[in-house]
């Protein structure tokens, strides 16, 4: 019996090692000119040639190594075959990567190269699915293996090259004692704050700011949810639009609004000025002002999560709990409460680690409040240019993040909260108790309302001639930024914008679907399957999201600017970036949700003889639809709205709109900035709502519950 | 639907299942026949579950080996073993009509639609389900998810068909009904089943045998008459049916046959290979036959604790030397009174050496 699969890849692996280009080309694969030299010119030769021809004979074993398999194909299934399988992938992708590192002046792997080492990555998996591994299942063990060897690649690898830098002094030498001055100093452990005016070390107000904001955040989530799905709040559609608009907003707009409020020459202060004698001060400038700004940014993070949480609790469990003659608050807090748990500790997570990670709104807001990220990029791009102190501050905040992660799972524990049965689950979800009611409208309204304040003042601020100064209206902003001059020839786009706003536009949606689907996929071997290893490929599939942007940044640069991976300048960088930036928020959504959806449907789906792949998009995935919906809408607009890490990424083919609204605002040029920001904004409502329109609601068959009809009533 | 040509036996070879330290199952053998129901019988914890998992390929062994229709699938994933399962949830897809779930495997298994939604409506039509085809799971009662989880599995016309404690989501008169739809359906179509219960009396109604797990062994396998006449011991005579343990004293007589002393009772029974000496005995409920004593003698006297009118039968319990007995009388007309002194004698057919 000849196995399809083997066969399949490594003719794929044999076909690229003899036709595609081994090498990354110049000008990229997709131009045409490079086929005029073809094939025998170096720059574009296939592997073969390049061997046999240009003396790079190292390259033979890659080609050999993927077509090995070919002698075990009449082999039944057994463990000789899966060995050979096993061994000629594995030793094929060592093989690669080591000449790739140890062999100088080679170019950037190519097209050819990419392609061979995914064949030899297939055919390691399938070995590995027949020796037992993933309950045998070769989907499951190449998704494995495909998740992993990316992340090692672009999350690892940079990552251990910056790391690197923190033990390493100018020369390159090993340097532990200058690693212990930097680590074990007083600017990042001091607590001075507890006993004088000084303030503490940077790693404890870094500490505090995100417990304070993920306990905010979270809250505030928890409030928008329950008003947003357990209520007859009259406006939950603008509602859940409202508490959507933070997160389409570039950061730092919400610490430029929040300024334009509680500033010096603010809203508020002007008013309290004018109104009660209250002199201004720069209050804000410090912990108060980030935590405002943070906690409206991430609310909806927490909101996001917690509303696809809070919709899954099972009505049945509800209603068990009323019968059991529990009142509405004992129903609350004993059954509804606990199972939004992990929902809970998700959203704190994200939460802490949000804060911990964001740039955008210390930047602009914290004053002489230090924390880590904004100590990470002035000890980088700052007059010191101290690549050590940077790495051994990413170590401090890298620590943290771990530890918030680890309480997370403590906290957890191994209780199941399978509350999506494959049992027919009809039911109403029973009203709140008073008390929760009025909390949760009591938090939720008048935050609404201050974000829409926000909201409003950015909006005005792109319409007035100069904010705080002159505040009659004006278009000038707009046509400087977006003019289109209709002529004869067709349309002129003039507007200085447009440029960096299409490229935005392409390289965020090519990285939203991708994030989508690895995040989606990595929670799927996270909660569906069990295979050794399981904790660390998770603490590595979200490490990505541990580490601040600035660090991504600046080890990207490091790692993929000399070969064998070759990226910076390219649009491929941005979006390899965005995807691994992001995809940790799909793995959390996908996590919660698919814990909530009871194993036995998949094992069932299994059973009636579909595969793993099949049983996700035909069970799993249309169940998800929340959560798939998170992962699709979070992913598109942190691409759009992203700065800490792609300052450092653009190229003067493709910069992005954040990028060079920051550029605007180093000039002084808060006009168009703001003016740029509301045009993102309006632009992202509206794909958001296309997305969440496309991909629709979960259908479960509940009872709707019973509207009170004011027709027909007598008056 | 002929599914009698495609049933295959299940066999285990020695197979272990262990999740890191704990043993769930411990060198399990048996062999089911292609066209048989069999029963794997167990309180919560046994191995039961884990046992059918095995089969189905949701789990893999550990060591040992397991066939189907005489081929090896040990290392086969769970889609390539041409075998369905019921679920104990029933598993069926909240957001799939009824006729989308049954369609599901046909669809899986890349059949054109309406050949699969053909086969699914004869299904459906096969367990009485007709006209349902376009509501949701959440639409039906517990009964008629049950009975579509059937047809979903039975519609791939697999080779060994698994039931999961089928029936414990439903209330109990539809339960005693159901377990005879399937054990109908499961003798008309020929199928080879694989039915996990804990529940002794339903393992009984519907097993062509039946095999007891006990702490991740086999204690016993059989018939079901085997079971309950023949329990090896003392854990198997107590789980099928009840069984009243006491201790009594063997002699032996032939290669056979010795003489069992309770009380003042002496019978006649196998010997079973026990020792001399002092054994235990498990006597049946409705061994016991209790005969009121007004003032005269027996062999084995003892008191009505407690007597319970239940229709069909009357419930005793029952002190005596030999301790306290359980009896099931099927004679209604006139209960002995709680109080009253009883003779007690035994039906040797009921009372076994374990």
């Amino acid at each position: 019996m000849i196995d399809r699969n083997v066969l399949a890849w490594a003719a794929v692996g044999a076909a690229a090692f003899l036709v595609l280009p081994w090498y990354a080309i110049e000008d990229g694969v997709f131009t045409v000119t490079w086929l005029a030299r073809y094939p025998g010119d170096p720059a574009v030769a296939p592997a073969v040639v390049q061997a046999l021809v240009h003396h790079r004979l190292w390259l033979l074993p890659a080609g050999l190594l993927s077509l090995a398999p070919i002698v075990g194909l009449g082999a039944r299934h057994g463990r000789g075959r899966a060995t050979v399988l096993f061994a000629a992938g594995g030793l094929g992708l060592a093989w690669v990567a080591v000449q790739g590192f140890a062999i100088g002046g080679q170019p950037g792997i190519g097209i050819g190269g990419l392609v061979v080492v995914t064949s030899l990555l297939m055919l390691f998996s399938i070995g590995l699915a027949e020796m037992g591994f993933g309950n045998g299942d070769r989907f499951v063990s190449a998704a494995i293996v495909v998740v992993l060897a990316l992340v090692l690649v672009f999350v690892f690898f940079p990552v251990a090259r910056v790391l690197a830098a923190a033990v390493r002094d100018d020369g390159g030498g090993l340097a532990l004692g200058q690693f212990w001055s930097t680590f074990s100093s007083r600017e990042i452990w001091g607590l001075d704050c507890l006993t004088s005016r000084v303030g503490c070390g940077v790693a404890w107000n870094t500490v505090f700011l995100g417990l304070l904001v993920g306990a905010s955040t979270t809250a505030l989530g928890l409030a928008f949810a329950l008003v947003a799905t357990r209520t007859a709040f009259p406006a939950q559609k603008v509602l859940r639009m409202l508490t959507v608009l933070p997160i389409i907003t570039p950061p730092f707009v919400i610490g430029l609004a929040v300024i334009l409020i509680f500033g010096r020459a603010g809203a508020v202060t002007t008013f309290a000025e004018w109104a009660f004698g209250i002199p201004a001060s720069r209050w804000i400038y410090g912990l108060p002002g980030v935590w405002l700004a943070q906690v409206l940014a991430f609310t909806p993070v927490a909101f996001l999560v917690l509303i696809g949480v809070v919709e899954g609790v099972s009505p049945s469990l509800e209603e068990a709990a009323q019968t059991l003659r529990a009142g509405q608050w004992r129903t609350f807090t004993t059954v509804s409460l606990p199972l939004i748990r992990p929902g809970l500790a998700n959203a704190f997570l994200l939460g802490f680690i949000e804060s911990l990670a964001d740039f955008g709104n210390p930047l602009v807001l914290s004053g002489n409040y230090s924390v880590l990220s904004i100590s990470i990029f002035f000890a980088i791009v700052g007059a010191q240019h101290d690549q050590a102190r940077a790495a051994v501050l990413s170590i401090v905040m890298l620590v943290f993040t771990l530890g918030a992660f680890y309480a997370q799972r403590r906290w957890l524990g191994r209780r199941s909260y399978a509350t999506v049965t494959g049992k027919g689950d009809a039911g109403l979800h029973p009203p709140l108790p008073r008390i929760v009611r009025g909390l949760a409208y009591a938090t939720a309204i008048p935050w609404a309302v201050f974000t829409a304040v926000i909201y409003l003042m950015i909006l005005f601020g792109g319409f007035v001639e100069a904010w705080g100064r002159n505040h009659h209206f004006s278009l000038r902003h707009y046509t400087a930024a977006f003019g289109v001059d209709v002529t004869d020839s067709g349309i002129r786009w003039t507007g200085a914008a447009w440029n960096s706003f299409w490229t935005t536009i392409e390289i965020s949606a090519i990285a939203a679907p991708l994030t989508a689907a690895v995040g989606l996929l990595t929670a799927y071997l996270l909660v569906r399957q069990r295979f050794r290893g399981q904790t660390a490929f998770e603490v590595g599939t979200m490490l990505s999201f541990a580490i601040p942007g600035t660090i991504i940044g600046i080890s990207y640069i490091l790692a993929f600017n000399t070969p064998p991976v070759e990226l910076t300048g390219t649009g491929i960088i941005l979006v390899i970036c965005f995807v691994f930036r992001n995809m940790p928020v799909g793995v959390r959504a996908g996590i919660a949700a698919m814990s909530q959806i009871d194993r036995s449907l998949d094992e069932a789906s299994l059973t009636l003889g579909a595969r793993s792949l099949t049983t996700i998009r035909r069970v799993i995935l249309p169940l998800l639809r929340p959560a798939l919906v998170a992962a699709l809408v979070f992913s598109f607009v942190r691409a759009m709205t992203a700065i800490s890490a792609i300052v450092f990424l653009v190229s003067a083919n493709y910069d992005m709109a954040t990028s060079y609204i920051v550029g605007r605002v180093e000039n002084g040029d808060y006009g168009l900035a703001i003016a740029y920001c509301s045009v993102l904004i309006v632009f992202m409502i509206a794909v958001v709502a296309a997305i969440e329109r496309l991909v629709g609601r979960r259908r479960l068959g509940r009872r709707a519950p019973a509207t009170v009809s004011l027709e027909g009533i007598p008056a | 639907m002929s599914l009698a040509r495609r049933s295959a036996s299940v066999e285990f070879h020695q197979v272990t299942k262990a999740y890191g330290q704990v043993i769930a199952v411990r060198q399990v053998s048996f062999v089911v026949e292609a066209g048989s129901l069999v029963t794997l019988l167990g309180p919560s914890g046994c191995g039961k579950t884990t046992t059918l998992r095995l089969i189905a390929g949701l789990e893999m062994v550990t060591s040992g080996r397991i066939l189907i229709g005489g081929d090896d699938v040990t290392r086969l994933p769970a889609t390539d073993r041409d075998v369905s399962m019921v679920f104990q949830s029933y598993a069926l897809f909240p957001h799939m009509t009824v006729l989308e779930n049954v369609c599901y495997g046909l669809r899986a298994s890349g059949q054109p639609r309406d050949r699969a939604a053909a086969a699914a409506r004869e299904s459906l039509a096969l367990l009485g389900l007709s006209g349902l085809d376009e509501r949701l799971p959440s639409e039906l009662s517990g009964g008629q998810q049950q009975r579509v989880a059937v047809a979903r599995a039975l519609v791939l016309e697999p080779r060994v068909l698994l039931f999961d404690e089928p029936l414990s989501n439903l209330d109990a008169k539809l339960r005693r009904r159901v377990r005879g739809e399937i054990r109908d359906l499961q003798q008309r179509l020929g199928l080879t089943v694989v039915y996990v219960t804990h529940d002794q009396e339903e393992a009984l109604a519907v097993s062509d045998r039946i095999i007891v797990m006990d702490h991740a062994v086999i204690a016993q396998q059989g018939t079901p008459s085997e079971l309950y006449r023949e329990p090896v011991n003392r854990f198997v005579a107590d789980f099928i049916g009840d069984a009243n343990l006491v201790k009594g004293t063997l002699e032996r007589t032939d290669a056979r046959l010795g003489i069992v002393t309770l009380g003042g009772l002496r019978l006649s029974l196998p010997h079973r290979e026990m020792p001399e000496g002092v054994v235990d005995v498990a006597i049946r409920p409705e061994a016991v036959r209790l005969d009121a004593l007004d003032g005269g003698n027996a062999p084995l006297v003892g008191t009505i604790q407690k007597a319970v009118y239940l229709g069909s039968h009357m419930e005793y319990i029952v002190d005596s030397p030999v301790g306290e007995l359980f009896v099931i009388d099927p004679s209604v007309a006139a209960p002995l009174p709680a109080g009253a002194k009883v003779a007690i004698d035994l039906d040797r057919h009921g009372v076994t050496v374990v």
